[in-house]
């Protein structure tokens, strides 16, 4: 389930539940939607309703780094719970993506 | 090591039942008095293991996935998970971080979550014939919060 608040030229997605492989997908497909319909400069992606989260999540936030790309849009992760967080800082993400701290 | 507890659970490889294969193993963990943060580390291997087999042993084929779990004396847990799908060519490779065969969507993680979220990880494969997974979890459990 995603919840999306945009502001200015900023899009926030709310991710809510459990991403894994399964539910990846669905998160995808809708956050494109709304990134290829309304433009943003930014795409801010909040985790806070995350309650768990394997390394799809970390495939999930590549993939749309690799969209924004196109779009010239930038991402942004926010809201971290310490468990994504622990899995994030795995991947080596915060090299090429900003970590927004509270 | 005598076995004190064992639960078998045979899947099909369909992606819907990730989250049940998770919450299975880390309910049937449960007796053992895990802390949150270790019943959240469970979850997540299982899950990685249990991706890895619908993803990339059988992606473009029907098969099971079979699951035991056992408890061992010291509140050691292990979960054994088993495909019958193309196995892995090279493992050492395979477990190197950020390693994937898989598309846009993979980012090459799951071995070392799995690693990074047990205390051992074995891994055995053949090609063609498939791969067995063990994760190896000391439960410490809430009494090292007490200490
Ligand atoms: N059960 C399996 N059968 C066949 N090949 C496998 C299996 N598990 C893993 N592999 C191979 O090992 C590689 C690495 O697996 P790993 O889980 O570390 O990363 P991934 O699945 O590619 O990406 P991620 O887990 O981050 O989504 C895979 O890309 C695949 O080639
Ligand atoms: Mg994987």
């Amino acid at each position: 389930m995603v919840l999306f608040k945009a502001e200015k030229d900023t899009l926030t997605a709310y991710l809510g539940g459990d991403i894994d492989h399964h539910t990846s997908k669905n998160f995808r497909d809708e956050i494109d939607s709304e990134m290829a319909r309304l433009m943003p400069s930014v795409l801010r992606l909040d985790f806070r309703d995350v309650h768990f989260m394997d390394s799809s999540g970390v495939g999930l936030v590549m993939g749309r780094y690799k969209t924004g790309l196109i779009y010239g849009c930038k991402v942004v992760v926010a809201s971290m719970p310490p468990k994504v967080e622990k899995i994030m800082k795995m991947s080596g993400l915060g090299r090429i993506i900003t970590f927004e701290k509270e | 090591m005598k076995k004190i507890n064992e639960m078998k659970l045979t899947v099909q490889a369909k992606s819907v039942n990730e989250s049940f294969c998770r919450v299975a193993v880390a309910s049937f963990a449960a007796q053992l008095d895990p802390t949150v943060e270790e019943i959240s580390d469970i979850k997540t291997a299982v899950s990685e293991a249990v991706t890895n087999s619908i993803v990339h042993a059988y992606s473009a084929m029907n098969g099971n996935i079979y699951i035991t779990a056992s408890l061992y004396p010291d509140n050691m847990l292990t979960v054994r998970v088993r495909d019958t799908g193309i196995g892995i060519a090279d493992i050492k490779q395979a477990r190197e971080p950020l390693f994937t065969t898989g598309g846009d969507d993979r980012s090459g993680l799951g071995f070392s979550v799995m690693e990074c979220f047990s205390d051992k990880l074995k891994v055995t494969s053949k090609e063609g014939k498939g791969t067995t997974v063990t994760i190896y979890k000391k439960i410490r459990g809430k009494s090292v919060d007490e200490s």
